[in-house]
């Protein structure tokens, strides 16, 4: 039997650990070992952005990153997005706006577009066009999402202002 | 038989565990090996995985720059000092794959992937390659990218960094001369990002009178390749309207584009004039 890693890290606040296997990747870890099954698996090439987590801030596609080099990192997925029953303004925007249709694609757009929030709270339609460019709607309902990002920078920027 | 992953301190060591072990696959970003993982091409052998800092190094303050083969696409991007070379990073998918993928991958990269590399042979970059414990040895990317062809994709091959030449721990690039001097462009299908059609780039360098042109293609052939005839076509002449229309007479030579998925051979050659010359007249779009 393959010798089982043990590996620790922050996922949406919270410190967790597990058990893995050498080359199981975050993605399996997530959803297997840690029941968070807010990211999924799409393509398994990097071309479909819906396995997109934060590791350290920073947009990664779970399915492609090994669960070993997360030790001692911090990971957020959609599932930590909600405060409780209060949504993240990102997922409110996102129900106002209709922008999930079968909602596939929608914890990884989320993330995307989080990430995008958190480095430029003002971003342009055409950040916001790049930022989800490596996340793909097979519904194709780009418009609703992109004015739902938009959406949700204009209401974090009123809040804070 | 299952994945062993292997956590080396230095590159020295990585570069041992390769020489040694056939089998052994060099993670960079994740981008090549975990797809290989993901889709049961990989099921068994050594990948290794590199802690040493200086893989993920950038000296850019000088005219001569030095990127750790582990510096990611995000790392170029977040680099005032490597304003030049933020095209051809911002090029490589959306922005979850450029915080992974890493320059020393992309030279692994097989058509029609690969633009960054594209970007690298246009600027006439050195490829610092170790093999096993023993010293580093530089070579031009040109010499590198054929030794690659021929190399193929056998054990040992990483994501990439490392192949029978030994491991790519860095690459180093004079800075262009001036910002106009160097261009780039993509060109595919899906908006805003899409796997290329082609890319090119070229390096201009010498104001108004063209001197050292260097001109590449990338998704033209089974490695990026110069495009020897359009730098010829440019040599000693002004960017102007007959020396961009000798440069798309001569477009096409030595060019063998592959057809897959993304486009046809005959449709890559049908439109190479079109797209170098929007490139030279430094058009947008």
């Amino acid at each position: 039997m393959a010798r089982k890693t043990p590996i620790q890290f922050r996922l949406n606040g919270a410190d967790r650990a597990a058990f893995v296997d050498a080359a199981d990747t975050l993605l399996n870890t997530l959803r297997r070992s840690l029941g968070d099954f807010a990211p999924k698996y799409g393509c398994g090439q990097g071309a479909c952005g819906v396995c997109t987590v934060l590791i350290d801030g920073e947009p990664h596609l779970s399915c492609l990153t090994l669960a070993v080099a997360t030790e001692g990192r911090s990971v957020e997925t959609a599932s930590g997005l909600a405060d409780g029953p209060a949504l993240h303004p990102l997922q409110a925007a996102f129900m106002e706006h209709f922008a999930a249709q079968c909602g596939f694609c929608t914890p990884g757009m989320l993330m995307a577009a989080k990430a995008l929030l958190d480095h430029n709270p003002s971003p342009t339609r055409q950040d916001v066009v790049e930022a989800i460019a490596g996340n793909i709607c097979r519904c194709t309902g780009y418009e609703p999402i992109i004015n739902a990002i938009l959406d949700a920078a204009l209401k974090r920027g009123s809040r804070r202002a | 038989m299952a994945i062993d992953v292997r956590s080396c301190a230095t590159m020295a060591e990585a570069a041992g565990i390769l020489s040694g072990d056939r089998s052994a696959r060099l993670l960079g970003g994740g981008t090549i090996v975990m797809r290989d993982v993901n889709e049961g091409r990989l099921t068994e052998g050594v990948i290794i995985r590199i802690a040493d800092p200086a893989f993920r190094q950038i000296a850019a303050s000088g005219s001569r720059v030095e990127l750790g083969a582990g510096v990611t696409m995000a790392m170029v991007l977040a680099s005032r000092d490597l304003a030049f070379l933020h095209a051809p990073a911002r090029a490589i998918g959306g922005p979850a794959v450029r915080s992974m993928a890493s320059i020393g991958g992309n030279l692994f990269a097989q058509t029609p992937y690969g633009d960054f590399a594209v970007a690298l042979l246009a600027l006439d970059a050195q490829v610092t390659v170790q093999s096993g414990y023993g010293g580093a040895r530089s070579l031009g990317i040109e010499e590198f990218l054929a030794a690659r062809d021929r190399g193929g994709q056998g054990g040992g091959q990483g994501d990439g960094h490392g192949n029978a030449l030994g491991l790519v721990t860095s690459v180093s690039l004079q800075r262009p001369a001036s910002a106009e001097a160097f261009r780039f462009r993509k060109v595919s299908r899906v908006k805003p990002k899409g796997v290329s059609v082609m890319c090119i780039a070229a390096h201009l360098p010498g104001g108004a009178r063209i001197t050292n042109a260097r001109v590449a293609y990338g998704a033209m052939a089974p490695t990026p390749i110069r495009a020897r005839g359009v730098e010829r076509a440019l040599e000693g002449k002004a960017l102007d309207a007959a020396s961009i229309a000798a440069a798309q007479l001569a477009a096409g030579e030595g060019v063998q584009p592959a057809t897959d998925a993304i486009a046809s051979a005959w449709y890559r050659r049908e439109v190479l004039p079109v797209h170098l010359g929007r490139l030279l007249m430094n058009e947008a779009g």
